[in-house]
Formats: C-alpha cells, structure tokens, sequence
C-alpha cells in the first residue's frame, strides 16, 4: 500500500518536472520560459521529495524535507522574479505574439525605478519577428 | 513490480529525459537568461535525482546534499541576475 502511494507520487512528480523542461525547450520567449519553470517543476520537486518523506518515514527525514520544500517554493519564484527583471533590463527581445506589455514605459533606464505613469526614459524591448 | 524496479525503469529514464531536454536549451539559449534558467532548472532535476537516489539506496544522509544544492541554486540565480543588471548599467 505504502510503495503504491510512493509509486504515484513520484511518477505525478516526474510527469511535472518532463512537462515542464519540454515548455522550456519548446517555448518561444524568456518570459515564457522563465514563467514555466517557476510553476511546474516546483510542483515536481515538493511530490518527488513528498515521496521520500513517505519511504523514510522517520521524524528527522521529514523536518528535513519539509525544510527543503518550504525554501524551493520560496526560492524558485524570487530567482524567477529577478532573473525576469534582469531580461528585462537587458532588453531581450520579446515574443512577436505578445499582446500587451504593462512594462512598456515605465522602468527608468538609468536608475531602474518603476514608474506607475508614462516615463520619459525607458526601457522597451523591441519584438523579435524572427521566431 | 518491486518499487526498486520501478525507479529503475520508469522514473529514472523520465528524469533523465527532461535532462537532455534543459541541456539542448542550454547549448541553443539565444540570450544568457536562457542559459541561466536552463542551469537553475538542471540543478533542480538534479534534487530530484538525489532524492530517486537515497530512496533506492536506502540512505537518508543524501537528502543534506539536496538541501545544499536547493542552497546553491538560489545564489547561482540571484547573483546572475544582479551581475546581468550590473552589467547592462556600466
């Protein structure tokens, strides 16, 4: 009973973490990419580890991997959030599809603050027409 | 099926797939934030990689080397980014 309960947990795990490497293969943008692997394979890594928590089933093994699940759900969205904040700065193209950008005009160039109004100065990505 | 044949077989291969999958994004990545989510997301497999692994070896002492390499991930991240956005400013 318990290894069938392992066996499902670590195959719904291993699907999430596939699913999400084949979106950051197959996905046309940063952003896009970036906003795959935050979701995805957070999911992932907390069933996989879930799994092992299960099989050990022992108090210092679980506070451990409860440990490690609470940082990864921290950690994962924060890097996402900076890594797509750095992109954006750096002016990495976008997706000839994307529809509407909300940034557009609002981060200063030079001393990086976000304006809630239209700003003189700004950062704008131009659209990659390439893809 | 035993459990240890089913990791053997079923969920080992899968993870190695998806890691082929991130490398190839790796090696193609146009622009170096590609490269840099390609290697957190290869750190992250590699968790769970290390957990498929202490389960099978029945060594629970493996899972402090997962904590370490979560750890690892989150600077690699973090100090890319702030080095991209340092570099862009000069």
């Amino acid at each position: 009973m318990k290894d069938i309960l392992i066996m499902i947990l670590a195959s719904f795990g291993a699907i999430f973490i596939l699913s999400s490497s084949i979106g950051l293969l197959r996905k046309p943008d940063v952003y896009l990419r970036i906003s795959v692997t935050a979701k995805a394979s957070t999911l992932g890594i907390g069933l996989m580890l879930t799994s092992a928590a299960l099989y050990f089933n022992d108090y210092s093994v679980t506070t451990r991997i409860v440990a490690i699940i609470l940082f990864v759900f921290l950690t994962i969205s924060i890097g996402g959030h900076l890594l797509a904040r750095a992109a954006y700065f750096t002016k990495t193209p976008i997706w000839k599809g994307t529809k509407v950008d909300d940034l557009a005009g609002q981060y200063d160039e030079v001393t990086h603050e976000l304006y809630s109004e239209k700003h003189n100065s700004s950062i704008k990505p131009e659209k990659d027409t390439s893809i | 099926m035993s459990l240890y044949d089913y990791f053997n077989w079923i969920i080992i291969p899968i993870l190695g797939l998806s890691v082929i999958l991130v490398f190839i994004r790796f090696l193609k990545g146009p622009s170096l934030p590609d490269r840099v989510i390609a290697l957190d997301m290869l750190i992250l497999i590699s968790v769970c990689i290390i957990a498929i692994y202490s389960i099978q070896t029945n060594q629970s002492t493996f899972l402090d080397v997962a904590m370490l390499f979560a750890l690892i991930a989150f600077l690699s991240t973090s100090a890319y980014a702030f080095y991209l956005e340092q570099r862009q400013r000069k």
